[in-house]
């Protein structure tokens, strides 16, 4: 099960940090989620991987879930949707404001024009 | 169980709710309660300074929960020390802003508030997670003050910093939870202790956590190479919530100094001092980089801006060299260029707004009203962040160089901040006589916003407080000393936070206990 969790959480960070460094808002915000969600996930994988074990103390348990990291990520989950959230709102008051969803906030100088000619 | 210690958290966080709840309420009322909430919090601060002082640190265990299970609020000398330096600067702001500034924008006086709650909450902390949650505090009410008045180059600005500080969280929760993992708990104080019995094949991990910890720091701190995003926001940000961020990168600089001596302190056996060698090259290149944007700055505010990546980098200076004095330096250093960068802040927005179109451009411009007092404002700003005798910055400075006279690293230092210092009196100097003597026409008109006697009084009262750091050196230096030996033995505040009789806590944290 660790070596799924670590592969999976591997190729979800790669996908966010490719998306965060796009040029554009949405991309960007796209991938700082994804990024967020793999951090979630080794917030619980920290606290080791256990299945079917309870995270309170009961009578019958033989082991126990370590109950700490569960709620450490909500938290994290709160707050990452939230920044996301408010992220994404002032990703398009910008494009509204400034007509241009580039993270710079103005399309890029494209082609290099001819010497002489502006 | 000291109550005392909520109340720097708990207060501004009641007062911005219900200001958000009555946000239809006079512009006169809204004030009036945060005014309240400020003076308070500057009295609580000196409340809780006049007690940690004794040298014994505060704890307050929320809910009674105790430590290490609970979370608990911890002042010491440093924390308290903080506490207070935010309450003067929120005073003074919050006086500039009442005379009007703050109608323009909206919900001004909570998201004030929530700022204030979110600094005075990473001082407080004794505990990492919530780090983590009062830095997302203050940085979501940053970005919406960053961004009153939505004006285009606020919302590009506010974009990718809030973009940045975004992955940096990211990576703080990664750093966070790899600690968990390693050590199996995040009160500061316990990880103090356990660190020192890390298991052998668990040393890389605890490495690479603590740098990552500095990493994310570095960011909130403008550490160079990760300070790019700070001279387009703090530029750009309206000038009392540039001011009131003076402090925003301060907080960085005392998560550096939290980690850096009580984790990974000197009794923290073989991941001692992990980031001694990192600190120093990159807090002298920041230094650098700072005081030459500043000399090529082409507004009042970048100049400004570009001090602030420049104070920060000797803070870091200093606080490299490590060693007593050189904490008791860098802390005096802290105070002196908080107040000295917000007023440079304030004076740089008072003549922008007396040079109609030009703003604070440093370029040619028409001839301004009280050119002669706003000018000795900015000289005083000026001189004060550069270091000119006998004003604070000097004396701060020379901390600084004093206490670097015994490290291995005496030349590189003493030439970089001597350099530094002439490039930002050059720089302050180029700035000041372009705007207020390169002048065109004769006599202009009344500005459309005077400078008012209240905006003078916040100016005023910076310049005091900046006075003040020299007439009371002598205690000041004493209570830094202090501090800084307080540092140096974490072995008080761990014993403060954990209790002296702690056995059963002691052993090494072994994984998968819970099995």
């Amino acid at each position: 099960m660790e070596l799924m969790i670590a592969i999976g959480l591997g190729i979800i960070t790669a996908c966010g940090l490719y998306l965060v460094l796009r040029g554009r808002t949405f991309p960007v915000v796209l991938g700082l989620s994804l990024v967020s969600y793999a951090v979630n996930l080794f917030i619980l994988a920290m606290g080791r991987l256990a299945a079917g074990a309870p995270p309170i103390l009961s009578p019958e348990a033989t082991g126990y879930a370590d109950p700490i990291p569960q709620a450490l990520v909500l938290t994290a989950i709160v707050i990452s949707f939230g920044m996301t959230g408010f992220l994404m709102a002032l990703a398009v008051r910008t494009w509204h404001q400034t007509g241009s969803d580039h993270v710079d906030g103005a399309e890029p100088a494209t082609v290099s024009r001819p010497a002489g000619k502006s | 169980m000291n109550h005392l210690l909520a109340l720097p958290i708990v207060l501004p966080a009641f007062m911005a709710a219900l200001l958000l709840v009555m946000h239809r309420a006079p512009m006169a009322m809204a004030r009036g309660l945060s005014t309240l909430a400020t003076l308070g919090l500057f009295a609580a601060a000196i409340a809780v300074l006049a007690q940690a002082e004794s040298g014994t640190p505060l704890v307050y265990q929320v809910g009674n929960w105790p430590a290490p299970f609970g979370i608990v609020l911890v002042a010491d000398r440093l924390s308290a020390f903080m506490l207070l330096l935010t309450a003067l600067l929120a005073l003074a702001v919050l006086l500039y802003t009442v005379q009007g500034w703050d109608a323009r924008g909206q919900y001004f006086h909570p998201l004030f508030l929530f700022q204030l709650m979110g600094l005075n909450g990473a001082f407080l902390s004794g505990d990492l997670f919530n780090l983590f949650v009062f830095f997302e505090i203050l940085l979501i009410a940053s970005y919406c003050l960053a961004l009153q008045g939505l004006i285009v180059e606020r919302l590009r600005a506010t974009l990718q910093y809030a973009a940045i500080n975004i992955a940096a969280s990211s990576v703080f929760l990664i750093a966070v939870s790899l600690l968990y993992g390693v050590m199996g708990t995040l009160n500061m104080a316990h990880l103090a202790e356990r660190i020192a019995h890390v298991r052998t094949e668990d040393v890389a991990l605890a490495r690479t956590a603590g740098l990552l910890l500095l990493g994310v720091f570095s960011i909130k701190a403008a550490l160079f190479p990760l300070y790019f995003w700070l001279p387009a926001v703090y530029s750009n940000a309206p000038a009392p919530v540039a001011a009131l961020f003076s402090i925003m990168t301060k907080v960085g600089v005392y998560a550096i100094i939290r980690i850096t001596t009580l984790i990974y302190g000197v009794e923290a056996g073989v991941v001692m001092e992990l980031t001694s060698p990192w600190l120093l090259p990159c807090a002298l290149i920041t230094l650098a980089l700072g005081a030459l944007g500043a000399f090529g700055a082409g507004r009042l505010a970048m100049l400004t801006a570009y001090l602030t990546i420049a104070s920060v980098g000797t803070i870091l200076t200093a606080v490299a060299i490590g060693g007593a004095a050189a904490f008791s330096a860098s802390l005096y250093y802290l105070a002196h260029s908080t107040i000295a960068i917000a007023l440079l802040f304030l004076v740089g927005d008072l003549i922008g707004r007396s040079r109609g179109d030009m703003t604070d451009q440093i370029h040619q411009g028409p001839q301004i009203r009280r050119a002669a007092a706003l000018g000795l404002a900015f000289l005083f700003a000026g001189a004060t962040v550069a270091g000119v005798p006998p004003l604070s910055g000097f004396l701060a400075k020379f901390m600084v160089l004093q206490s670097a006279k015994d490290a291995i690293a005496t030349v590189p230092v003493w030439t970089v901040m001597v350099t530094t210092s002439l490039l930002m009196l050059v720089g302050c100097a180029r700035a000041g006589s372009i705007v207020l003597w390169n002048v065109t026409e004769p006599l202009p008109v009344e500005p459309a916003h005077a400078p008012r006697a209240g905006e003078w009084m916040a100016l005023g009262a910076l310049a005091a407080c900046s006075l003040l750091l020299v007439l009371f050196a002598a205690p000041i230096k004493r209570y830094t000393d202090e501090t800084a030996a307080q540092l140096l033995s974490p072995a008080s505040y761990v014993d403060a936070v954990l209790g002296p009789q702690r056995d059963g806590l002691v052993r090494p944290h072994t994984a998968g206990a819970f099995r």
